[in-house]
C-alpha cells in the first residue's frame, strides 16, 4: 500500500533522498517529474500518489497524471496526455483531465505551463536576431602567425620603405612647387650648366641640388658663399681638383697691422656678425623645432670662411681690491 | 680530447651526443662549435681575397635567398599594363570614388559594449581618417544599418570588433554595394604606447602610401584601403599613412615627414599602428551567411607552402 506519510517522513526529514538538493535557506527536489522544484510535502512525487506536471519535449508540452490506481505498475504510472499549441484550449484540457483533482496540484500544471510557454517564445524570438558565434581560437596556429607577422615586419623594413616611396613621390613631382629651392638660384645652376655642358646634366643638377641645400635660409645663406666662392662662376679657375700654393700674407688676413682698417673691420664685420648670427639663430631654431635638433650646426661653417678679428679689453679693478683691504 | 680509446684513428667516430655527462658533453659541443666556426671565417676570408684579387672580374656577388626572394609566382599577379584588369578597375565599386565622384565618409562602430582600448582605438582611427565618425553601437544589427548608412551617404563602415578588451578583428565595408573585407587585427600600439611619438595629427588629408600589393586580390584590398581617405591629399599637413603588405601582413603606419634635403627625409610616427591580415573578402555588403565570398582564408590550403602568398 502507498503510505505517503510515511515516505515523506523517511526522504523529507530524516533519511536520505536522492534527488534532494540542499542549500543554506531551501531544499531542492532534481526528481524530472517535479511540478516545482522545491522539495515540499506537497510537491514531491514521490510522496504523493496523486500527482500532475507539464513537461515540455522539443517545443510539445504533454500533461503527465499519476493515480494511486497504477501504483503498482510502474510502467504505466504515467500517464501522458499532449496539450494543444493554442494557450486557451491547453489550459482547458488541463482543467479538463484534473477535474476534481486537488486545488493545489491544478494552479501549479497551469503556472508551469505558462512559464514554459513564455521561455518557448522567447527562444523563438531569439533565433530570429543576431546569435554570436564563438569562434575558437588555436593555440598553436595563434603562436605561428604572431612569429610570422615578427619576421615579416623585420623583413619589411618599414621605415626605409616608407622615406624610399616619399623621396621617390618628391623626385617625380607630386608635390609641386613646395619643395622648391629659390627660384634664382637654380636658375643660374641651370645657366652654368648650359655654358658648361661636358658632363651629363643629370649630375650636375643633382650635385647642385645638394649643394644648395633644402631648407630655404640655410640655401640662400650657402647660395650666397657659392655665388662669390664657386668655381664655376669664375670660369679661370676650371681645373678643380688642381692644387695651388699661395703665399701666406695674401690668406691671413685676420694678422692685419693697421689699427685703423682694424677698427673698420671688426665693426663692420660685428655688425654683420650680429646680424648673421641672429639670422642663423633664428634659421637654427626653426630647423631644431622641425626636425628635433638634427640638423647639423651650419652657423660655424659660415662664420669660419667670414674674416673676423677678436679683440680682449683689460680692465683695472684695483679699487676694489684696496677697499676691501681698508 | 679524453674519451678516445686508444686505437682509433684520428678525428674521432663518436657523435658528440653520446655523452652521457651533460658537462662535458657541452664542453665538446662548445668546441665543436668554434671549430666549425673557425672553418667558416676561414672560406670566408679566402672568398674575400680572391674576389679583391680578380677586381672587376669577380663573379658577381650572390644574393641571399630570401622568402621574398623565393616567392611561387602566383598567376594572378598585375601587369602593370593590362588592359583587361584597366578596364575592370575603371568600372568596379571604387570607380566611383577614383573617378572623383564621391567623397569618403566613414562610420566607425564596435561590437557590443566595447570596452578599454577598443574605445580609444576608435577614437584614434577617426583622428586619422578624415571625415569618420564614432558611433556607439547599442546591440543593432549591421543589416540594419547599412541601409540607414547609405540613407545618410556614408562611404565607408567600420566595425571593429573586441576579444577581451583589445581589438581582434575588423569589417571593412565599402557602402554602396561594395565588397566587405574582413580582417584580424593583431599588434595594436595606441598613440600613448609609441615611443618618439609627434604631437596629435591635425585635420589635414593624408597622403596614402600602399606597398606591395601585387596580385588581382591585393589590388582589390589596395583600392578598398585608398578610398578611404580623401582623393586630393593636402600637403601642407605632411601626414603620410603607409598600408604597407610583406607576406600576407598589412602594416598600418602613421608618420609626418619632413625634407631635409634632396636626399633625405626625416619621419615621425604619431598615430595609431596595428597589422591587419585578410580573413575573407566578400562580393557584397556584409552579409555572413549568404554572402558571395570571393575569398576565404582556408588555412590548411594556404598555409601548406612557406612561399606562397595570396596579396
Amino acid at each position: 500500500m502507498q503510505h505517503d506519510d510515511v515516505i515523506w517522513d523517511i526522504i523529507g526529514n530524516k533519511q536520505f533522498c536522492s534527488f534532494k538538493v540542499k542549500t543554506k535557506s531551501q531544499n531542492f527536489c532534481r526528481n524530472e517529474y517535479s511540478i516545482t522544484g522545491v522539495c515540499n510535502r506537497s510537491s514531491c512525487p514521490l510522496a504523493n500518489s496523486q500527482y500532475a506536471t507539464i513537461r515540455e519535449e522539443k517545443g510539445q508540452c504533454f500533461l503527465y497524471m499519476k493515480e494511486i490506481e497504477r501504483a503498482a505498475f510502474p510502467a504505466r504510472m504515467w500517464e501522458k496526455v499532449k496539450l494543444s499549441k493554442n494557450y486557451e484550449k491547453a489550459l482547458e484540457q488541463i482543467d479538463e483531465n484534473l477535474i476534481y483533482w486537488p486545488r493545489f496540484l491544478r494552479h501549479k500544471c497551469k503556472q508551469r505551463f505558462t512559464k514554459i510557454t513564455q521561455y518557448l517564445i522567447r527562444m523563438r524570438k531569439l533565433v530570429l536576431k543576431r546569435q554570436r558565434k564563438l569562434v575558437p581560437l588555436s593555440r598553436k596556429v595563434e603562436s605561428r602567425e604572431k612569429r610570422k607577422e615578427e619576421k615579416a615586419l623585420i623583413a619589411a623594413q618599414l621605415d626605409n620603405a616608407i622615406e624610399k616611396e616619399l623621396l621617390e613621390r618628391l623626385k617625380q613631382g607630386t608635390y609641386g612647387d613646395i619643395y622648391n629651392f629659390p627660384v634664382y638660384a637654380f636658375d643660374k645652376a641651370l645657366e652654368q650648366q648650359d655654358a658648361e655642358s661636358e658632363s651629363d646634366a643629370e649630375e650636375e643638377e643633382e650635385e647642385d641640388d645638394e649643394v644648395m641645400g633644402g631648407s630655404f635660409y640655410k640655401s640662400l645663406c650657402l647660395m650666397i658663399e657659392k655665388v662669390f666662392y664657386s668655381e664655376r662662376v669664375f670660369p679661370f679657375v676650371q681645373d678643380v681638383g688642381q692644387r695651388e700654393f699661395v703665399a701666406e700674407d695674401e690668406v691671413e688676413e685676420s694678422d692685419l697691422s693697421d689699427f685703423e682698417d682694424m677698427n673698420k673691420l671688426k665693426t663692420s664685420s660685428d655688425e654683420e656678425e650680429q646680424d648673421e648670427s641672429s639670422e642663423e639663430e633664428e634659421e637654427e631654431e626653426v630647423q631644431a623645432s622641425r626636425s628635433k635638433g638634427k640638423s647639423p650646426a651650419n652657423g660655424s661653417l659660415v662664420r669660419k670662411k667670414r674674416a673676423y678679428v677678436e679683440i680682449e679689453y683689460e680692465q683695472e679693478t684695483e679699487s676694489a681690491s684696496r677697499r676691501r683691504t681698508t | 680530447p679524453k674519451h678516445t680509446p686508444p686505437g682509433t684513428t684520428f678525428p674521432p667516430t663518436f657523435s658528440v651526443s653520446e655523452i652521457k655527462n651533460k658537462q662535458r658533453r657541452h664542453q665538446m659541443f662548445m668546441k665543436l662549435k668554434q671549430e666549425k666556426r673557425k672553418q667558416k671565417m676561414q672560406l670566408k676570408k679566402k672568398r674575400r681575397k680572391e674576389r679583391e684579387a680578380l677586381g672587376d672580374k669577380a663573379p658577381p656577388k650572390e644574393v641571399p635567398k630570401t622568402i621574398e626572394n623565393q616567392r611561387v609566382f602566383d598567376e594572378t599577379t598585375v601587369d602593370p599594363e593590362d588592359e583587361e584588369i584597366a578596364f575592370d578597375e575603371g568600372t568596379d565599386e571604387f570607380s566611383a570614388y577614383f573617378n572623383g565622384l564621391t567623397n569618403p565618409k566613414v562610420l566607425i562602430t564596435t561590437s557590443d559594449r566595447p570596452r578599454g582600448r577598443v574605445v580609444k582605438f576608435c577614437e584614434q582611427l577617426a583622428t586619422v581618417i578624415p571625415n569618420a565618425h564614432v558611433y556607439y553601437r547599442r546591440g543593432l544589427a549591421l543589416k540594419r544599418i547599412i541601409p540607414q548608412c547609405i540613407a545618410r551617404d556614408f562611404t565607408y563602415l567600420i566595425v571593429i570588433n573586441q576579444d577581451r578588451q583589445t581589438p581582434n578583428g575588423l569589417v571593412l565595408c565599402h557602402l554602396p554595394d561594395g565588397p566587405t573585407a574582413h580582417f584580424k587585427v593583431s599588434s595594436v600600439r595606441l598613440q600613448k604606447e609609441l615611443k618618439r611619438r609627434g604631437k596629435a595629427p591635425t585635420e589635414h588629408s593624408p597622403e596614402v602610401i600602399l606597398n606591395n600589393f601585387s596580385t588581382r586580390l591585393g589590388h582589390t584590398i589596395g583600392r578598398l584601403f585608398a578610398a578611404l581617405f580623401p582623393q586630393n591629399p593636402q600637403f601642407v599637413g605632411r601626414q603620410v599613412a603607409t598600408f604597407h603588405n610583406q607576406r600576407d601582413f598589412i602594416f598600418f603606419r602613421f608618420h609626418r615627414y619632413i625634407f631635409k634635403n634632396e636626399k633625405k627625409v626625416g619621419i615621425q610616427e604619431l598615430g595609431p599602428r596595428f597589422t591587419l591580415k585578410l580573413r575573407s573578402l566578400q562580393k557584397g555588403t556584409f552579409d555572413s551567411k549568404y554572402g558571395e565570398f570571393e575569398w576565404v582564408l582556408k588555412r590548411h590550403e594556404m598555409d601548406a607552402c612557406r612561399r606562397k602568398f595570396q596579396l
